[in-house]
């Protein structure tokens, strides 16, 4: 009976596997299909059909002007929109999960709200606003839109990871002489540093990728989504998925650097005193 | 050595802490002496860890004062406070070495390097774990992370060490060698301890003297040996140790002693000695008589004296000793401990007993006990020596 039992339960392994299997592969053959295209030697304007092995894209990257420029606009409108939105979304989240007052319940109710509505009112109603008000179409709106959804993301994503941090350390170490600022920048923000690295990276990817919103409130200004789409109806060029590519094996990288420096630190740390 | 005017490191005066419509803590009042191992022992809610927060500065009193030192620090934020604390779950720094661990107080404290770094060294040899200096607090047992917070607390040469639990989180056999361990350590760096605790066993075993907490007011302070001797409430009585507590009506009592009658009949006879206070009782008083149950003689004969009779309704068989619990003619149940070596064969569910004791066994305080009989406050310790 028991090997009845096992063989089942064997079958059973496999079938979990296989699932896995196919399900990893699921997510990741679009992304693989986009790198592969990158060596792609396309007949005509579309980059749709595979044709022969190149490395002529990848050597000429920056070929096409108007992806390129675009390319920089959106990663100078996520660098900042991030570093804004990280700083603030980490204070409400510190203050969210540290301290209960009155309006909390209300806070944490409108703070997945830019999460949960539809990306077209968001974008339209903002939109609006703008136009209201005589905002000028361009970097500081685009701007203003993207931090406004990034905060909620980086506050509910920091809160989560500090969820169960044990604030009696910081306690500690103000019984140890130390200031609260001291407490706080020797203690709690090394601990929940990676949490908030987290929240960085991911809310950069929404940034570069961000569509609908930008496209209410970007006026003449092209990002690198927008050239992408605006581009596709008269051509496709292989560029695109040079481009794409190299966002994706950087964000993979930072990624992996983060985590290296972090071990280095770890062990560097550790023989502080015993020279 | 101890100067008498600087012999008061920690004096709370009429201290008094509110949460809301809830008083944590009710007029404390009293003094902590230098290197002095100050107990603060009660049940869970009884307000000792609240005491203590106020001393560290986490928490401010509603009403009264703490002095450090002669200073009052009833408003000074905890890291201006000379004193520091070693928490019940040690709130160990995860990222940073037992070394950097220790060097976080003199550090703080802008302490030159060279300074920091001797300082560590001599803590790390305190607590003797010298060669666990690049350690993460993660990697190490139990016992070595609170000998760590303990290094942690003690590097700033503090005015008074402040221990919340520090033992609970600790096994038995660990959480015994740790009591032997801080009793070394302090005797060592002569700083004062104050130490809160819920296990009476423990504030038994390492303290000069003990407060003893029961619902946010300080029940008595003394001794271990006055406190287990001489309660002076019938509170203190039940939490200390076990007792039976025999709800009595006084008969006679006068400045040379008298008898007390159970109720449920059997008389007892108290010398002046064995009275919590100078207090002389009117007959017809109710008080009750304390016996500790190492203090009961089992015998089959009825023996000269006063004596109670009783039947066995359970042995526990304890290594060293012999716990019975017995049922009094009246109903109360008591127990009793006798040798484990003696040979009592008579001693089995069921036997009829005579129960006796010393003229100075019994003690008298004042009222009656919620709960006649014996006290089960003891049941953890019972439970270990099983």
């Amino acid at each position: 009976m028991s090997a009845a039992f096992s063989k089942r339960q064997k079958a059973g392994q496999r079938l979990v596997n296989v699932a896995a299997g196919a399900a990893l592969l699921y997510i990741f053959i679009p992304i693989f299909v986009i790198v592969l295209f990158s060596f792609n030697e396309p007949k005509g304007k579309y980059n749709i059909k595979w044709q022969n092995f190149t490395l002529k894209n990848w050597a000429h990257p920056f070929v096409e002007k108007e992806l390129t420029s675009a390319l920089w606009v959106s990663l100078r409108i996520a660098l900042i929109a991030t570093v804004v939105s990280t700083i603030l979304g980490t204070l409400i989240a510190l203050s969210l999960s540290r301290y209960k007052f009155k309006a909390s319940g209300a806070v944490n109710l409108f703070l997945i709200l830019p999460l949960t509505a539809p990306e077209i009112v968001l974008g339209s109603s903002l939109a609006t606003l703008f136009l209201n008000r005589s905002v000028g179409f361009g970097y500081v709106t685009i701007i203003i839109a993207h931090i406004m959804f990034q905060i909620s993301f980086v506050a509910v994503t920091v809160r989560a990871r500090i969820r169960g941090f044990d604030w009696t350390l910081e306690q500690a170490a103000q019984d140890l002489g130390a200031t609260p600022s001291r407490a706080f920048w020797k203690v709690t923000f090394p601990l929940i540093l990676p949490g908030i690295m987290a929240a960085a990276l991911l809310s950069f990817a929404l940034s570069v990728d961000d569509f609908i919103i930008t496209f209410f409130n970007a006026g003449s200004l092209v990002t690198f989504p927008l050239q992408i789409f605006g581009a596709s109806r008269v051509k496709i060029s292989p560029q695109i998925n040079v481009l794409a590519s190299i966002l994706l094996f950087t964000s993979i990288g930072l990624m992996a650097g983060a985590m290296i420096l972090g071990r280095r630190r770890e062990r560097r740390h550790a023989g502080t005193l015993s020279r | 050595m101890v100067d008498n005017s600087t012999s008061q490191v920690i004096h709370l005066d009429h201290v008094r802490k509110q949460y809301g419509s809830f008083t944590a803590v009710e007029d404390a009042n009293f003094t902590i002496g230098r290197g002095e191992f100050f107990a603060m022992l009660g049940p869970s809610g009884c307000g000792k860890t609240t005491t203590l927060k106020m001393i560290a500065g986490f928490e401010q009193p509603t009403s009264g004062s703490v002095f450090l030192e002669g200073v009052d620090v009833s408003t000074v934020p905890p890291y201006k406070r000379n004193v520091n604390t070693v928490f019940q779950q040690y709130a160990l720094f995860p990222h940073m070495s037992v070394a950097d661990n220790i060097a976080f107080g003199p550090r703080s404290k802008k302490l030159s390097e060279s300074e920091v770094k001797k300082r560590v060294g001599d803590m790390l040899d305190v607590v003797r774990l010298a060669e666990f200096a690049d350690r993460r607090p993660s990697q190490l047992s139990g016992g070595q992370q609170q000998r760590v917070a303990l290094a942690r607390a003690l590097v700033n040469y503090p005015s008074a060490l402040l221990l919340d639990e520090p033992l609970a989180a600790l096994d038995l056999k660990l959480r015994e060698a740790m009591q032997i361990e801080l009793k070394r350590i302090q005797r060592e760096v002569e700083i004062t301890f104050v130490f809160v605790t819920h296990d009476q066993g423990e504030a038994l075993t390492m303290s000069d003297r003990i407060a003893v907490m029961s619902q946010g007011v300080v029940e008595q302070i003394g001794t271990p040996v006055d406190i287990y001797k001489k309660p002076e409430s019938l509170f203190v009585a039940g939490f200390i140790g076990s007792a039976n507590l025999l709800p009595s009506t006084v008969s006679q009592f006068d400045a040379a002693g008298g008898t007390v009658v159970l109720n449920g009949g059997g008389t007892v006879t108290v010398g002046r000695d064995n009275v919590a206070s100078d207090v002389t009782w009117a007959t017809g008083e109710e008080v009750t008589i304390m016996l500790r149950p190492e203090h009961l003689h089992v015998t089959v004969e009825r023996p000269a004296g006063d004596a109670l009779q009783a039947e066995v309704t359970d042995v526990v068989f304890q290594g060293s000793a012999v716990r019975l619990v017995l049922q009094l003619d009246n109903g109360t149940e008591v127990t009793a401990i006798v040798g484990g070596d003696a040979d009592l064969p008579f001693l089995r569910p069921g036997a009829a007993v005579w129960l006796s004791w010393l003229a100075t066994s019994p003690y008298v305080l004042d009222g009656w006990p919620d709960l006649a009989g014996a006290t089960t406050t003891n049941l953890e310790s019972i439970e270990a020596a099983l």
